[in-house]
């Protein structure tokens, strides 16, 4: 049984904060180079450029990406032969609590959503457990900001909706994002499951990689298609028009109940942040 | 800046005053209004919340928050003399009717590019509601801020350009 402390929890877990926060991912920055090589649109394309710049700024100058530096929501994958030897929940929003200081990141957390007082210090996480095999214990963190979160939405489709129900309710969605959620955005949808289910899957579809494709070649079909009719909505970065409204969409799906087809969308900004780490 | 001069489209550059006030400071200064006392400050309303600044900074990431949150109260204010707002995305048709109405200007920034646009502000000072942290309304000397005129006062709305 391999022992772990709370206090290599917390720590990975306020380093994530930061580096999640303040440097873009390798597949977001590809999609975005990729965007403003093939964008024709002018103001679109001056979007793309300046959200470039703004990366390579918050690199340098090691200050967050964007100021909502958000909810931190943290997936955590124990392994069964290891023992956490303290409170894992605290350690976790002992970090997040850490990495929010330490950064100099915006507290965005109030205790009561509707009396609204700040709890001061970025906490509590919306933490996500699930065990695996081994010892290892895999932390990501995926500070979510709300531009694009208010923007997301679940339904319980009608099992004869079938695939054009589903695909329909994605793209109208993201028509109603229109600018909102700061395109290019990342398009995450859970299939199946209960309605929490859904919900979290979806969640989890934007911890992949925006140029990855599902491992069902159906379902990686489904991804491409949408990516196709989500980008001819004309939305584009910024919301100015233009080629660019989605740089992926990532599908996961799980058995549903003979009655239903739940269907979920996350929507992530053009940063998308996570990052993971194993210890 | 005068606001019957931008055109919906154009891409413009401000240097000036400006003051933040998002969600919980529209609600604070309708209620002011509400019981028949001024605004505490009179320009340019920039939609945001910053990051605290690390040392030797004047602010840490400042960029647009979704403007829509405030179409609740950006009528009353308009009408009390707020003509300029500056955020990221559309607006309700309450809001485009009170720009026309009252000769304002909605401008927007880019949305998630908060490191860039710190380097714009060049001087920063709580004028309202410290307890609101973050959401405090701030005076805030920008230079060189790159913007873009997204609705005017003549019905022009870069959301319907494209």
């Amino acid at each position: 049984m391999r022992i772990i402390e709370p206090e290599q929890i917390t720590d990975a877990v306020a380093k994530l904060c930061i580096g999640a926060n303040v440097e873009i991912s390798a597949d977001i920055r590809r999609a975005l180079e990729n965007a403003r090589d093939a964008e024709e649109s002018k103001l679109a394309r001056s979007v793309l450029e300046t959200l470039l710049k703004n990366a390579d700024v918050a690199k340098r100058e090691n200050l967050p990406i964007c100021q909502d530096t958000g909810m931190a929501v943290v997936f955590v994958t124990i392994g069964r032969d290891s023992h956490i030897n303290g409170d894992i929940e605290a350690a976790i929003n002992e970090g997040v609590r850490r990495g929010y200081k330490d950064g100099y990141f915006r507290n965005s957390v109030v205790h009561d959503p509707i009396s609204r007082k700040n709890t001061g210090d970025n906490t509590p996480a919306v933490i996500h457990y699930e065990f695996a095999a081994g010892s290892q214990l895999e932390i990501t963190v995926a500070p979510k900001g709300f531009g694009s979160e208010n923007m997301s939405a679940v339904r319980m489709l009608n099992p004869s909706d079938g695939l054009a129900g589903v695909m329909d309710f994605v793209t109208e969605t993201v028509r109603l994002a229109e600018a909102n959620p700061c395109p290019p955005i990342v398009v995450g949808v859970g299939v199946g499951g209960t309605m929490e289910k859904a919900a979290l899957l979806a969640k989890k579809a934007l911890l992949r990689d925006v140029d990855s494709a599902n491992e069902e070649k159906e379902w990686a079909e489904v991804e491409s298609r949408l990516l196709e009719r989500i980008n001819s909505l004309g939305i584009g970065a910024a919301g100015y028009g233009g080629k660019t409204t989605a740089l992926g969409v990532n599908v996961l799906t799980y058995p549903t109940h003979i009655a239903g087809l739940p269907v979920a969308v996350n929507i992530g900004c053009h940063v998308t942040r996570h990052k993971a780490v194993v210890l | 800046m005068i606001p019957e001069n931008l055109r919906a489209g154009d891409e413009i550059s401000f240097t000036g005053v400006i003051y933040t006030a998002r969600d919980a400071a529209h609600k604070r200064l309708v209620q002011l209004l509400d019981e028949g006392k001024p605004l505490p400050f009179d320009g340019a309303v920039y939609y945001a919340g910053p990051c605290p600044a690390p040392p030797g900074r004047v602010i840490g990431s400042i960029g647009p928050t979704t403007s829509g949150r405030m179409d609740a109260y950006a009528p009353r204010l308009i009408k009390s003399g707020v003509k300029i707002m500056i955020g990221k995305g559309n607006r309700s048709q309450a809001v485009i009717n009170a720009i026309r109405e009252h000769g304002g200007v909605y401008l927007t920034a880019v949305g998630g590019a908060g490191a860039l646009l710190s380097l714009c502000v060049e001087k920063s000072e709580i004028v309202a509601f410290e307890d609101l942290g973050t959401e405090a309304v701030r005076r805030l000397t920008v230079r060189d801020m790159p913007l873009v005129v997204a609705i005017d006062s003549f019905g022009g709305n870069v959301y319907e350009l494209r």
